[in-house]
C-alpha cells in the first residue's frame, strides 16, 4: 500500500478509483437477466393478510387465496357474475324454498405439503366441517379467536339452520328463511371449501389451527408454495386438479405497492399482468409495446349520500336542487378520465334487473336554483361534504371530487366545506350518522342486486351503519324483502325495477359512477380474461 | 413513549380491519375482546410493559402473526439496504470530501459540495422515481424493484441475501441480489452523502493546518502519503461520528426508499401498520428502530476510541 501511494498522483489516484467503481458496476450489471420463461408474474398492489380465505375480506388476500389454492362448492363463470356447478355438480332446492340440496363432485383431490397427505378425497365431511365451523363459534374446529366477518357481514350466521350429510356426497343446507341470493353466497371466497382432515392433523400434531393462514390446504388449481412477507407469493401448478393442470408452472405474486413503480415494473418486462393501473397513466399505457390494457364494468358504485335525517336533507326538494346542480360529465372526464359510467341507478349496469326505465341526472343550473327557492333556501345555506380519505376502486380521488361538487354547488349559492379524516375514523363517524354530505362507495360481493340494495339502503342498513343516507322507505323496504324470499330470478327482477323506480324519485343519493376495472396485460400472455368481481385466475392463462 | 404516540393518532384499528362492509356492535365488542382492546388504556399499558420487557411484543393485529417473527425476516433486509447504502456513501463521500479539502475554493471543491447538497435536499421519492425510469425503464440495466429476480427463492437463513444467496442451491442468485441492491441503495445512499463530504472537508481543512502536517510535507511525503497517512488518520473520529449519525438519518430515510422499491423491509411495514392502527406493531416498531439507533451510536463511540487514544483516557 505505501509503495502505492507513493508512486500515485493526486489526479492517478481519483481516476483509477473511479475506474474500479465503474468496473464493478458494469460487472454487476453484465450479469446473466432474464425472466425465467416458466414464471408467470402477477404484480399486485398490496400484501396478503392472511391464506385462510375464511377470515380475510380485502381483494388481494381473496386472490392469493381462495381464487389459486381453493374450490367452492358454486362456481362464479370467470369473467361474470352468473353461477355455475364448481364442487357441487347439481343441487335441487325444496318446495318451501329452505332446504337446498347439493350432490358433490367425486374424484377431487387436496393438495399436500411438507407436513400434510391426503389420505382421501373431497367429500361431504370437508364442506360440513367448512360451514359448521364458522357458524358455531363453538365447534372443536372453529378457530378460537376468529370472528369470521364476512359470513356474518352476508349474514349467514343468522340464516344457516343447519348443515347436514346425506351420504358421502350428498349435503344439505337447511334454512331459517326463504333466501334467494343464498346459491351466490356460496360461490363466495369466504365459502371455499377446507380439508378437515387437515385440520384435524394440526390439531393433532399440535401446530394448531393457525397454520391455516400461513399453509392453506385446498383442491384449487394451484398448491401454495411459499410466502416471503411483503414481497412474493409463490404457488406451482397442481397436477392432480380436477380441472385439469394449469398451463403455466409457477404462479409468482410480486408485492408493489406504489403504483408509479408497478407501471416502470409492467414497463421494463418484469411483470406479466399488473393490477389497479392509476387512471392518470392510461394514456400511457396505451402507448407500451410490450402491453396492452384491458377493461371492465366493475361492479361498484360511488355515491354522494345526503343525510335525509339532518335538516335541510330531509327535504326532498333540497336533494333534488343539488341532484340538478351537480355537473356530472365533468366528473367522469375529469376524476376517472372517462374510466367511469355515469350512473343513476344504486346497481351497476352489468348487473341484473338493472333499470333502464329510470331517469338520468339532469344538469340544469337555473331549474336547481329554483327547485331551492321553492325549498325554502333562496339564498342558499351552508353544509359540509366528506370527502373520501383513500383512493378506492370506485373512486380514485375524493379530494377532487369533493372541490368540483363545491365549485358547482356555489353556482346555486350552496357553501360547501370539505371535511375529510383518516380512513378508519371516517368510517367510524359516517357509522354514526355524523356528516351532512358524504362521499361512498361499495364493490359487490355476490353479484345479487340485494348486495347493493339492501345492504346499502334499507331500513335496517341504518342500525348497521352502511345505510349513509340514514333513509328509510315503507315502499323500497318491502319490495326489498319481497325480492330477498322469492327465488325466481324473473319475479325478482320485476321488484328490483320498482324499487330503482322509488330510489330514482326519492334521490337519498347522488350516484356518481360505475368505474371500470382495468388491468395491463403482457403480450406475452394468452387466455387471460378480466373478471367484474376482480378475481384473479390464472388457471386457464399461458405464455407466449 | 411508543406505547402512547400510537394511540394519540385516532382512529380505530377495528374500522379498517371492517371497512365499507360494517358489522354489527356485538362483532365489534367480540373482535375488540379477541385482541385485548376492551381493557382500560392504563391496563393495556401494564400489560404491554410487562411483556415488552421480556422481549414479546404479541401479535399483529393485521397479519395475526407474533410481532417478532416478522421483524425476524423484515429487519435483516433494512439492514442490509442500510448497510450498503451506507458503504457506498462513504466510499464516495471520503473521496469528495478530500478532493474538495484538498483542492479548496477550486471547481471541485464547489462542485462536490454543491453536488452532494443538492442530492440531500432532493425529495427522496422524486429521485427514487427518476432513477427507477432512467436505470430500470430506459437503459433496462437494473431491475425497478424487489429484493432477487422471480425465479430465484432463497430459503431463510440470516435474512441477509447477500449471505443467504450464497448458501443457497443456486450461487447465481447472489448476482441478482446484488443487482436488485443496486438502485434503492444509490437513492438512499445520496441522503447522507452530504453530511459525510461536508464532515469530511471540514475536518481535512482543519488538520491541514496543524503542524505535524507541515512536518510531515518537510520531510519530503508525497502528498497521498501525507493524506493517508496523517490526515486521514486523524479526521476518522469525526467521519466516524458523522456516520454514526447518518445511520439514523437513513433508518429514516428507508421508509420511502423501501415503500417505492418494494422493498420488504422494517420502514414499509411500520407505515403499513400506521395507516392499520396496528398498535403492537407500530409500538415495536418504533421500540426496535430506537434501539438499533442507540446500539449503532454506541458502537461508533467505542470505535473512535479505538482510533483516538486521547478520548480513551479522559
Amino acid at each position: 500500500m505505501s509503495f502505492y501511494f507513493r508512486t500515485l498522483t493526486y489526479k492517478g489516484f481519483y481516476m483509477k478509483t473511479l475506474l474500479i467503481f465503474l468496473a464493478v458496476i458494469a460487472v454487476i450489471i453484465s450479469t446473466n437477466k432474464s425472466l425465467a420463461a416458466q414464471n408467470f408474474v402477477f404484480c399486485m398492489e398490496g400484501s396478503p393478510s392472511s391464506f385462510n380465505p375464511q377470515l380475510v375480506t380485502d381483494g388481494v388476500s381473496m386472490n392469493s387465496s381462495a381464487q389459486t389454492v381453493f374450490n367452492r362448492l358454486i362456481d362464479f363463470k370467470h369473467g361474470s357474475t352468473e353461477i355455475t356447478p364448481g364442487l357441487a355438480e347439481s343441487w335441487t332446492v325444496s318446495k318451501d324454498k329452505k332446504t337446498f340440496t347439493f350432490k358433490l363432485r367425486k374424484n377431487v383431490a387436496f393438495h399436500s405439503n411438507a407436513f400434510f397427505t391426503p389420505t382421501r378425497m373431497f367429500n361431504a365431511d370437508d364442506v360440513i366441517y367448512t360451514f359448521k365451523s364458522q357458524l358455531d363459534t363453538k365447534h372443536p374446529l372453529s378457530i378460537p379467536a376468529a370472528n369470521y366477518e364476512y359470513f356474518k357481514a352476508m349474514e349467514l350466521d343468522q340464516l344457516i339452520a343447519d348443515v347436514k350429510k346425506i351420504d358421502e356426497y350428498t349435503v344439505a343446507f337447511i334454512l331459517n328463511r326463504p333466501e334467494a341470493p343464498f346459491l351466490a353466497n356460496l360461490a363466495m371466497d369466504f365459502a371455499s371449501i377446507l380439508s378437515v382432515e387437515y385440520a384435524q392433523s394440526l390439531i393433532k400434531s399440535g401446530k394448531g389451527l393457525k397454520t391455516l393462514e400461513t399453509a392453506p390446504i385446498g383442491t384449487g388449481p394451484f398448491v401454495f408454495k411459499s410466502y416471503q412477507k411483503d414481497s412474493t407469493v409463490r404457488f406451482k401448478a397442481f397436477d392432480q386438479h380436477y380441472k385439469g393442470k394449469p398451463k403455466i408452472e409457477n404462479l409468482v405474486y410480486v408485492i408493489v405497492t406504489d403504483s408509479t413503480v408497478r407501471l416502470q415494473k409492467m414497463k421494463a418486462g418484469e411483470c406479466h399482468v399488473m393490477s389497479e393501473p392509476q387512471p392518470q397513466d392510461l394514456d400511457q399505457i396505451k402507448t407500451f409495446a410490450n402491453a396492452k390494457l384491458m377493461s371492465t364494468e366493475g361492479l361498484n358504485v360511488s355515491y354522494i349520500a345526503f343525510n335525509t335525517e339532518k335538516k335541510p336533507f330531509n327535504n326532498i326538494k333540497v336533494r333534488e336542487a343539488i341532484s340538478m346542480a351537480l355537473n356530472q360529465k365533468s366528473y367522469i372526464d375529469l376524476i376517472y378520465r372517462s374510466q367511469g359510467t355515469a350512473a343513476k341507478n344504486p346497481i351497476p349496469p352489468t348487473m341484473w334487473s338493472y333499470s333502464n326505465a329510470t331517469a338520468a341526472h339532469t344538469y340544469h343550473v337555473e331549474n336547481a336554483k329554483k327547485l331551492l327557492a321553492e325549498a325554502g333556501f333562496p339564498d342558499g345555506f351552508e353544509t359540509d361534504l366528506w370527502t373520501l380519505p383513500v383512493s378506492r376502486p370506485y373512486l380514485p380521488n375524493g379530494k377532487k371530487l369533493g372541490e368540483l361538487v363545491q365549485a358547482d354547488l356555489a353556482k346555486i349559492g350552496v357553501k360547501v366545506k370539505l371535511i375529510t379524516f383518516d380512513w378508519p375514523i371516517y368510517l367510524e363517524k359516517s357509522r354514526k350518522g355524523e356528516h351532512q354530505m358524504i362521499q361512498m362507495g361499495w364493490t359487490g360481493d355476490n353479484g345479487d342486486p340485494d348486495n347493493f340494495m339492501n345492504v346499502l339502503l334499507g331500513c335496517s342498513a341504518i342500525k348497521a351503519g352502511s345505510n349513509l343516507a340514514r333513509w328509510c322507505d315503507k315502499d323500497f323496504d318491502t319490495l326489498m324483502q319481497q325480492a330477498k324470499e322469492n327465488s325466481n330470478q324473473k319475479i325478482r327482477t320485476d321488484f328490483y325495477l320498482k324499487a330503482q323506480l322509488v330510489f330514482n324519485k326519492q334521490k337519498p343519493w347522488y350516484p356518481v359512477a360505475h368505474a371500470k376495472l382495468n388491468k395491463v396485460i403482457s403480450d406475452k400472455v394468452t387466455g387471460y380474461k378480466i373478471d367484474p368481481f376482480g378475481h384473479e385466475n390464472f388457471s386457464s392463462v399461458d405464455l407466449k | 413513549m411508543s406505547f402512547s404516540v400510537i394511540r394519540l393518532i385516532p382512529g380505530d384499528p377495528i374500522m379498517h380491519i371492517i371497512g365499507e362492509r360494517g358489522a354489527s356492535e356485538e362483532q365489534i365488542a367480540t373482535i375488540k375482546k379477541n385482541l385485548g382492546l376492551d381493557k382500560s388504556v392504563v391496563e393495556q399499558y401494564f400489560i404491554f410493559t410487562k411483556k415488552a420487557l421480556v422481549g414479546d411484543f404479541g401479535e399483529s393485529i393485521v397479519s395475526k402473526q407474533p410481532i417478532i417473527s416478522e421483524f425476524k425476516v423484515l429487519w435483516p433486509a433494512t439492514f442490509e439496504l442500510a448497510l450498503f447504502a451506507i458503504f457506498w456513501s462513504s466510499i464516495v463521500g471520503i473521496i469528495l470530501g478530500m478532493l474538495a479539502a484538498t483542492k479548496r475554493n477550486s471547481i471541485w471543491d464547489y462542485g462536490a459540495v454543491s453536488l452532494s447538497t443538492i442530492g440531500f435536499a432532493m425529495p427522496i421519492f422524486w429521485w427514487a422515481l427518476l432513477v427507477i425510469f432512467f436505470f430500470a425503464v430506459q437503459l433496462g440495466w437494473f431491475p425497478v424493484s424487489g429484493r432477487v429476480g422471480v425465479e430465484f427463492e432463497i430459503p431463510y437463513r440470516t435474512g441477509l441475501y447477500l449471505i443467504d444467496s450464497l448458501l443457497s442451491e443456486n450461487k447465481e442468485s447472489f448476482f441478482s441480489v446484488l443487482k436488485h441492491l443496486m438502485l434503492p441503495a444509490f437513492v438512499l445512499g445520496t441522503v447522507s452523502l452530504a453530511l459525510i463530504v461536508r464532515v469530511t472537508r471540514s475536518a481535512f481543512i482543519d488538520i491541514q493546518k496543524e503542524d505535524y502536517i507541515r512536518t510531515a510535507r518537510a520531510k519530503g511525503l508525497r502528498p497521498l502519503q501525507v493524506i493517508f497517512k496523517h490526515i486521514f488518520k486523524n479526521a476518522l473520529p469525526q467521519i466516524l461520528t458523522a456516520l454514526g449519525l447518518a445511520f439514523g438519518q437513513l433508518l429514516t430515510g428507508a421508509i420511502m426508499t423501501e415503500t417505492i422499491f418494494s422493498w420488504p423491509g422494517l420502514g414499509r411495514w411500520i407505515i403499513k401498520s400506521i395507516e392499520a392502527r396496528d398498535y403492537p406493531a407500530v409500538q415495536a416498531g418504533i421500540f426496535y428502530s430506537m434501539l438499533i439507533i442507540i446500539l449503532v451510536n454506541f458502537f461508533t463511540d467505542e470505535l473512535i476510541k479505538i482510533f483516538n487514544p486521547k478520548l480513551k483516557e479522559s
